[in-house]
């Protein structure tokens, strides 16, 4: 229904700030646009942009298209076990998070994990031997994300080690993530001495089967409503997990007790999740990419279906455009460091686990987790609450089932929507640890690192047919 | 009563806001008692004791939300869900945050119910914002100037297919249901609407009819383009249309520049077939006219609503009063100054004066010179005249300084958006050109309720030596009678 014309208008004033304020001091409803040029004044992107233009009315429906299936998918975990049977993953193959790797091009903890992984998986018994396996072709690499999986960091992944089977029930689809190792040195880190290979082996002998058993005994936990209820007791659910991961416990362990035959395997267990305040982040992994994957290769759709970092190139992949990936050189992670360490120790920005910005959480959620946005400079609520604001510029629509309490309710924003980040100039915002750049030393801080723009631009210009 | 229940499978809402849920739906009419909780065998355990729980709502699990209602009907338990629905759709009214939507597209999530944008981007943008308002159902104000005809054609086109209004490109002021958009003055609501493809002659309209004690059902700016043959009038005939049906509008005032040869006979068309008595102004000049200032144009139309006519006149001081005036500037005026010297911030009253002076806006031969400030040549990268008089104090000091000014021609614009002091903006340079003994005439286009005040205005100009005189069209006249006898 269209407003009759000749009636008081309620106004959004585009341009001139004064024309909304004299419109506010006589009492008329109006929003006041902080308009500036389109691509920071950048005239061919502009251009491209309005070549969308013409056709916004069937982009809107398919991106309407997209987000429904983005917000509404519903995972449930249903299965722990290696990815040899989970993802048909052959010997002799490596994933890594985000887009292709080059191995020359690959950042120091990134080649790291991947020689540690083959040791670990005994194709190689030291890192020359490995290295030389890699470089001679007869170990691949691929991205976990072509193999319907996610990894943190690092985000190595072979055939022996365990991964969690995370089921979208809205769709059918699958998606996969191995158990998070813990702090301290740990694989996804591109720590690889004999400790790490210990806890890799553990995983894979003793947690990995218990949650196995326990999850198929179950019946599935269902996911969705599990992190509603963790987002509202302030985990964004990239950088805090913590209510997710008790959460989580508290839905696992009446079926681990049940089906474990040893009791020391089980108090095992129990003394590795106790602590383990991110455990939770590989399984929202998991979920928040079998909500994605969905939402991929809706004609016409500008959203952003994943997003994901090698520690050399941060990648995208755009509903409407399918399976392709649209990359950019990955920027430097900002935050705080361990003691001991400081910015000239990190590494680039790295891992899969920007999966979780793609569907909504993370960064752009950083209003549920004031603590979070600490790691942007004085923190606090006002800046969580800008973060989130600022983020909403460039998403579709507010989320249906994530909501963020401090908000009265309102949804996280979700469905971030490529034209939208080429206009303002907003970059989507990610929630990461920060990784040693030197190999075998692991975590030193914890921080947030911006999508280079670069990766939107390349996207458009595929949109607009340029 | 029946028990009716709805589950909804993993759908996790706090108890906070499942309390607030259950409010909601017992208010539903036909609805005795309901609740909505989560489906643990805690809550499952305590709906049973209640009454509450039917099959449905015993079958479902800790993760999903169980809506139960006692109600008299399965109409009214539909009622009472939706209602629940809709209080998990709602948005708190706690207000917006800190932060100002940096699109068009945000500001409208944030704003759903908006119905008109008002756009004063830079021209070369200005398009593009207008295209997606239009596409999300708005009406546009265009003040923006620099929009192409061919952008202006297709977006125009776009509003008719639409039922929607483009008022603009270049659009300085509309009154919509009494609300002042842009520079527009504060006049009273009243029974003349008005159709304008003119800013400031809609401004300077308004505000003779009610300094005559009329009023404004509502001014519909066209765009200074809107009548010319290239666009054929795509926003008059709709204008003239809503106002034609429109209960509060018993007169109606159409104003412009004079309008294409193909335009004019369409407009004599669509006048005839009005339906209400009607004024039309087209300044230069037009067959269609009938009045031939602004302020004839105003006057005519209050004639008309109070069943009268309207005589025009050429001045409505009295003839002695104008004599003065006349020698008054002529005394101890050098003979090498001679001609009137325009420096307008409105195009609209520009125009009027030039033709007035037979002289076209922005000629600068020997002779008369009327200079329209605001126009698109003169506001690039920089602020409106009617913002700002930097550049009108500049353009006054050049003209007194030509040693053939007789006369500088001011109109000082009022209303909402103008600056808060014009007429002080402007002293300074009238001071010096009062000192070389320029004559100095300015009409003030406001009412006493602006911001500004007209009167407060109007003195403080003379006491700087200022002929104010009480229309453009006057101070045009006079102008061209002191210089008359010297050239």
């Amino acid at each position: 229904m269209t407003a009759p014309l000749l009636a008081a208008p309620r106004v959004v004033n585009v341009g001139l700030p004064l024309f909304a304020d004299e419109l506010a001091k006589i009492g008329v409803p109006v929003v006041g646009v902080d308009w500036r040029p389109p691509a920071g004044g950048d005239a061919r992107l502009a251009a491209l942009l309005a070549r969308l233009e013409p056709r916004r009315a069937e982009i809107a429906v398919a991106n309407q298209r997209a987000f429904d299936i983005l917000v509404n998918g519903e995972p449930v975990l249903v299965d722990c076990r290696p990815a040899r049977e989970a993802l048909e993953l052959p010997d002799r193959v490596v994933l890594h998070a985000g887009p292709p790797l080059d191995f020359h091009r690959a950042s120091p903890p990134m080649r790291a994990a991947i020689l540690c992984a083959i040791r670990y998986e005994g194709w190689a018994a030291n890192d020359d031997a490995a290295a030389e396996m890699v470089m001679s072709g007869a170990v691949k690499l691929d991205p976990c994300h072509h193999h319907r999986a996610v990894g943190p960091m690092a985000g190595v992944t072979t055939a022996s080690m365990p991964v969690f089977v995370v089921e979208n029930r809205a769709h059918g689809n699958r998606a996969h993530c191995t158990i998070n190792e813990g702090l301290g040195k740990v694989l996804r880190y591109g720590a690889n001495d004999a400790s790490v290979i210990a806890k890799l082996n553990w995983l894979a002998t003793e947690a990995g089967p218990l949650f196995g058993a326990a999850l198929r005994l179950s019946g599935g936990i269902e996911l969705r409503p599990l992190m509603a209820q963790a987002f509202r007791m302030g985990d964004e659910m990239h950088q805090r997990n913590v209510a997710a991961s008790s959460l989580f416990v508290r839905a696992v362990m009446p079926w681990i007790t049940r089906v474990a035959d040893r009791h020391h395997a089980v108090a095992r267990l129990a003394e590795f999740l106790a602590p383990h305040d991110q455990f939770f982040l590989n399984l929202a992994m998991a979920a928040s990419k079998s909500m994605a994957d969905p939402a991929n290769g809706i004609v016409g759709s500008t959203i952003v279906t994943t997003m994901a970092r090698n520690g050399t190139e941060f990648g995208i992949r755009v509903s409407g455009l399918g399976e392709r990936w649209f990359v950019a050189p990955v920027e430097m992670p900002v935050g705080l460091y361990f003691p001991g360490y400081g910015p000239e120790d990190a590494n680039p920005d790295l891992g899969d686990s920007a999966i979780t910005e793609t569907v909504g959480l993370g960064g752009g959620a950083m209003a549920v987790s004031p603590a979070v946005a600490r790691f942007l400079g004085a923190g606090g609520m006002a800046e969580a609450l800008a973060v989130t604001a600022e983020i909403r510029e460039i998403c579709h629509a507010d989320h249906p089932h994530f909501r963020i309490a401090t908000l009265d309710e309102r949804g996280t924003p979700a469905g971030i929507d490529v034209r939208a980040v080429v206009e303002t100039g907003i970059t989507p915002l990610i929630n990461t640890g920060i990784a040693s750049k030197v190999a075998g030393v692991g975590q030193v801080g914890a921080g947030v690192a911006r999508a280079p723009l670069g990766c939107f631009t390349k996207a458009l210009e595929a949109l607009a047919g340029a | 009563m029946p028990i009716f229940n709805l589950v909804r499978r993993g759908a996790y809402h706090d108890s906070v806001t499942l309390m607030r849920l259950s409010r909601d739906m017992e208010a539903v009419p036909g609805v005795t008692r309901a609740a909505a909780m989560m489906g643990t065998p805690q809550n499952r355990a305590l709906l049973r004791d209640a009454g509450l729980l039917a099959a449905d709502g015993d079958a479902a699990g800790p993760t999903d939300l169980v809506m139960t209602v006692i109600a008299d009907d399965a109409h009214a338990a539909q009622l009472a869900w939706a209602a629940a629905d809709a209080a998990l759709a709602r948005r708190s009214d706690a207000g917006p945050t800190t932060t100002r939507p940096r699109s068009l597209t945000r500001a409208l999530d944030e704003f759903p119910d908006a119905t008109l944008a008002l756009i004063s981007v830079p021209g070369p943008y200005a398009a593009a914002e207008a295209t997606k308002a239009l596409h999300a159902g708005l009406h546009v104000m265009l003040f923006s100037d620099n929009v192409s005809l061919a952008d202006e054609i297709t977006l125009k086109r776009l509003a008719r297919e639409r039922h929607l209004f483009v008022m603009g490109p270049d659009c300085g002021t509309a009154i919509l249901g009494g609300v002042p958009l842009g520079f527009a003055n504060a006049v009273p609501r009243g029974r003349i609407g008005l159709a304008a493809a003119s800013g400031t002659g809609l401004q300077a309209v308004s505000c003779h009819l009610a300094a005559a004690g009329e009023g404004v059902s509502h001014a519909i700016g066209l765009g200074g383009r809107d009548l010319s043959d290239d666009v054929g009038g795509l926003m008059l005939e709709p204008a003239l249309a809503l106002l034609a049906a429109d209960p509060d509008t018993t007169v109606v005032c159409v104003l412009g520049k004079a309008p294409g040869p193909t335009t004019s006979k369409k407009i004599r068309g669509w006048l005839e077939r009005l339906g209400k008595p009607w004024v039309a102004h087209f300044t230069g000049d037009s067959d269609l006219n009938s009045a031939p200032t602004l302020e004839d144009a105003a006057l005519a139309a209050v004639a008309v609503a109070r069943g009268a006519r309207h005589t025009a006149r050429e001045f409505t001081l009295p003839e002695t009063e104008i004599a003065r005036v006349v020698a008054e500037a002529g005394a101890g005026l050098k003979a090498s100054r001679r001609f009137v010297r325009g420096v307008y911030a409105g195009g609209t009253l520009a125009q009027e004066a030039a033709a007035l002076l037979r002289v076209r806006v922005g000629d600068s031969g020997v002779g008369h010179h009327i200079t329209d400030l605001g126009d698109d040549a003169h506001t690039v990268g920089r602020p409106h005249p009617m913002i700002d008089g930097t550049v009108r104090r500049e353009w006054i000091t050049r003209e007194a300084e030509d040693p053939a000014t007789a006369v500088i021609l001011l109109d000082v614009v009022l209303g909402y958006g103008a600056h808060p002091d014009p007429a002080g903006e402007l002293l300074p340079a009238i001071a010096a050109a009062r000192t070389r003994g320029v004559t100095v005439i300015a009409s003030v286009c406001g009412t006493e309720t602006d911001p500004q005040g007209l009167s407060r205005q109007a003195d403080a100009l003379r006491r700087a030596g200022v002929v104010v005189m009480p229309s453009n069209a006057q101070a045009a006249r006079i102008a061209a009678r002191i210089t008359e006898k010297r050239s």
